[in-house]
């Protein structure tokens, strides 16, 4: 045999390893293909329906009728709009103080759940509470707490003759803005408590062993055992509490609509009011859009945050 | 406005009876088959309407459409939602094409999407001729252009209730009929500790229906008769300053109201007048423990302003069928099934005074002359103006309307947030965008 035929008779041979069999036996290839149903539900119920929402805000869309590009006119309309720039205040006035306060108040009840106590099972699932009730039972609930005319608060102090007309919880702008930051407040409070807690009983006692060994006090062990181990936690529990708070709707909805004057209006139930009852979705979609960059730089803050923990690979600690 | 809760108070009546009986069925047979309408073969409707607020009411439009059923074999599939609710839902079927064929909602629901309704011309011709016409009103807001796109079924009032011992005690005979005298009523009551209060809160029903009133009783219009907005004027100014005096002189915290507010606070004995649809009354004329409010209450006309004329809004309830039913033919034949005397009159009776008709011929109901307490609502759908004031009803009205861009007006002058010129401002800015 000559080597030109050795040649062709190798050839083809050589081509059906090359192409389809390695593609086989590729485990990217195949990573890509055990990925795809998840890939799919992705985009098909979050990818696209954002970048529908995005796409509505540079349209005139409204109910019934499909829009036309009108680029960033319904942005340009928001900058304008005293009422818009008042909800974007509200937000992020309800987002931070309601964040904080939930995160101390649930760091807190965490250390305090933590410690070894009677009926400690008991009181875990009590501080649940909040957390099960449905958000517009809860927020029912709170309705009528804060009653302009039949408001048990106000009855009660105005029987103890503290105070002689009933207090205007929701009619007034600031009450109404730290009425329904309180009842967030309530409301989120087991969510981070609990997660903590669970964060919480991951560190090691023999950390805290050692250093009351070394004569470390409370705050110390708290200071450099405890809050360095919870961070990662913390970061994650802090992220979702912002999402959650920042796009807070039922709460308000059931509340207040937004009243007084547009006083709690946040920029969930301003879309929502503008889009599905005024009838105008290129504008409040161009609303929703407008929370993406903030729910973004949430996002990010956690991520860096998370980033930034080498201590966890056993780098430095 | 409406208290859901006190909704299942109210037993089905007498006119249960009319609609139950067996030749209520015969007629409803005989009416199937000359009527102009035949439901396709092996039709089906799904309806989405308003919750009732007086369980009677319901009571007596189930029977009628099964009545309906019975006499076409249409089976109808009704599902109800918090009348809030309706236009959100129609909106998105509106939309997407699939979805409930019929909705029954409020105010210029229809408007909202008019090229998504079926044309029910011949349905309103048919029943306008049989029963003495429709009201102005009633047309201006089913009709778009020469086109009925809507049943105009019925209005729900919305007028002044009032204590009768408590407008003695302020030393008037009678209810102000004028905005001067309401404002001297309004004072006297709170001098006398029994002070009145109107919604100034996201409430759709009675804080848009006192604000509209307020704004039109002094010559103030959002749109002219072209919808060119005209709401930053000397007139717009005089309603909020007499709004601002109303205001300081109502209970404090109507500012938060919501549509129910109103109601609770009446029935608890904590203010003397407000503005509201007949329910405040019926549920306290069920209410054994209530009864002391329902003799002493009664009803009124809003008080006629500057203008001279009734100014009046009052929530419109039309019914509307949507294009993307397989069985618009069953749809028509529903609508003027409901409005034919046989049912309608039953079924007004049942609503006791609730709900007001749009067609002429009703008036001669015994429901508004039973109990003359009821008689005022008997009225509204000849006194109401539309909400799209003196222009169009189309959907520019309706956004301007859900979006409370008037009320908002009224409610950051009254508080104090803004001044007349900048409360103006900021209204007619968001007009000039919706009615671009």
């Amino acid at each position: 045999m000559s080597d030109d035929a050795m040649v062709a008779r190798i050839k083809p041979a050589r081509r059906e390893t090359t192409s389809w069999e390695r593609l086989k036996a590729n485990r990217n290839w195949l990573g890509f293909w055990f990925m795809v149903p998840a890939m799919a539900f992705l985009i098909l119920f979050l990818a696209y329906p954002l970048i529908l929402g995005v796409w509505l805000s540079f349209t005139d869309a409204r109910i019934g009728r499909p829009g036309v590009f009108v680029g960033i006119e319904n942005y340009e309309w928001l900058a304008g709009d005293t009422n818009f720039w008042l909800v974007v205040f509200n937000t992020l006035f309800y987002t931070l103080v309601a964040s904080v306060v939930k995160f101390a108040v649930g760091l807190y009840l965490a250390l305090l759940l933590n410690e070894r106590m009677p009926f400690k099972a008991m009181i875990r699932a009590v501080v649940l509470i909040p957390f099960i009730v449905p958000t517009v039972l809860s927020a029912i609930a709170f309705w009528w707490i804060y009653d302009s005319q039949f408001s048990i608060v106000s009855w009660s102090l105005r029987n103890l003759g503290l105070i002689e007309g009933n207090i205007n919880f929701l009619g007034d702008t600031w009450n109404a803005r730290w009425s329904v930051i309180f009842a967030n407040v309530w409301r989120g409070i087991p969510f981070i408590a609990i997660t903590l807690l669970a964060g919480l009983q991951t560190v090691s006692p023999s950390l805290y062993e050692a250093a009351t060994i070394d004569g470390a006090n409370s705050w110390q062990r708290f200071r450099y055992i405890t809050y360095p181990l919870l961070t990662p936690i913390i970061a994650v529990v802090m992220t979702f509490s912002v999402l959650f708070t920042f796009t807070d709707f039922q709460l308000i909805w059931v509340l207040t609509r937004g009243g007084p004057v547009n006083a709690t209006h946040l920029m969930a139930t301003l879309s929502y009011q503008r889009a599905i009852l005024g009838g105008n979705l290129g504008e409040g979609a161009a609303i929703s859009t407008a929370m993406i960059p903030f729910l973004f730089a949430a996002i990010m803050i956690s991520w860096f945050g998370l980033q930034r923990r080498k201590w966890q690979q056993g780098e430095d600690n | 406005m409406m208290m859901i809760d006190r909704r299942r108070l109210l037993a089905g009546g007498a006119a249960l009876g009319v609609l139950s009986s067996s030749g209520f069925g015969e007629w409803a047979k005989a009416w199937a088959q000359t009527a102009p309408w035949k439901p396709e073969a092996g039709a089906q409707l799904s309806m989405l309407r308003w919750k009732y607020f007086v369980q009677s009411e319901d009571d007596a439009f189930v029977a009628m459409i099964d009545a309906f059923t019975k006499a076409t074999g249409v089976k109808v599939n009704i599902s109800r939602e918090s009348y809030e609710d309706v236009q959100p839902k129609a909106s998105v079927a509106a939309n997407t094409g699939a979805g409930p064929d019929m909705f029954w909602g409020l105010y210029s629901l229809p408007h909202l999407f008019p090229q998504k309704c079926v044309d029910v011309t011949d349905v309103a011709d048919y029943l306008g001729k049989k029963y003495g016409g429709w009201t102005d009103s009633a047309q201006q807001y089913a009709k778009s252009g020469d086109k009925w796109i809507a049943v105009p079924v019925c209005y729900s009032g919305n007028l002044m209730n009032y204590r009768v011992s408590h407008m003695k005690k302020a030393g008037f005979s009678e209810f102000p009929k004028t905005t001067d005298e309401f404002l001297e009523y309004a004072k006297a009551t709170k001098a006398n500790g029994n002070p009145g209060g109107l919604a100034l809160g996201h409430a759709s029903g009675d804080g848009n229906g006192w604000i509209y009133w307020c704004l039109w009783a002094f010559g103030g219009n959002h749109v002219d008769k072209n919808d060119k907005v005209t709401i930053n004027s000397p007139e717009t100014e005089k309603a909020l300053i007499y709004a601002k005096a109303l205001y300081d002189n109502m209970i404090p915290g109507t500012v938060a109201w919501n549509d129910s507010f109103n109601n609770k606070a009446f029935l608890a004995g904590e203010i003397s007048w407000t503005n509201n649809g007949i329910s405040i009354y019926v549920a306290a004329s069920k209410d054994p423990s209530k009864k002391e409010i329902a003799d002493d209450m009664n009803h009124a006309y809003m008080p006629v302003g500057p203008v001279g004329k009734p100014t009046e809004l009052h929530l419109m309830y039309p019914v509307l069928a949507m294009n993307h039913t397989k069985y618009p033919q069953a749809c028509k034949a529903l609508m003027a099934f409901m409005l034919e005397a046989q049912n309608f009159n039953p079924w007004i009776e049942a609503a006791q005074g609730y709900l007001t008709h749009c067609l002429n011929a009703y008036d001669a109901n015994p429901v508004w002359t039973a109990d003359p307490k009821r008689t005022v609502y008997r009225d509204v759908a000849k006194r109401s103006l539309t909400a799209g004031g003196q222009g169009s009803v189309g959907e520019k009205a309706a956004a301007a309307i859900a979006d409370f861009v008037i009320l908002d007006m009224f409610a950051a002058y009254c508080t104090g947030r803004e001044d007349a010129k900048n409360a103006m401002r900021i209204a007619e800015r968001q007009l000039t965008r919706i009615y671009r």
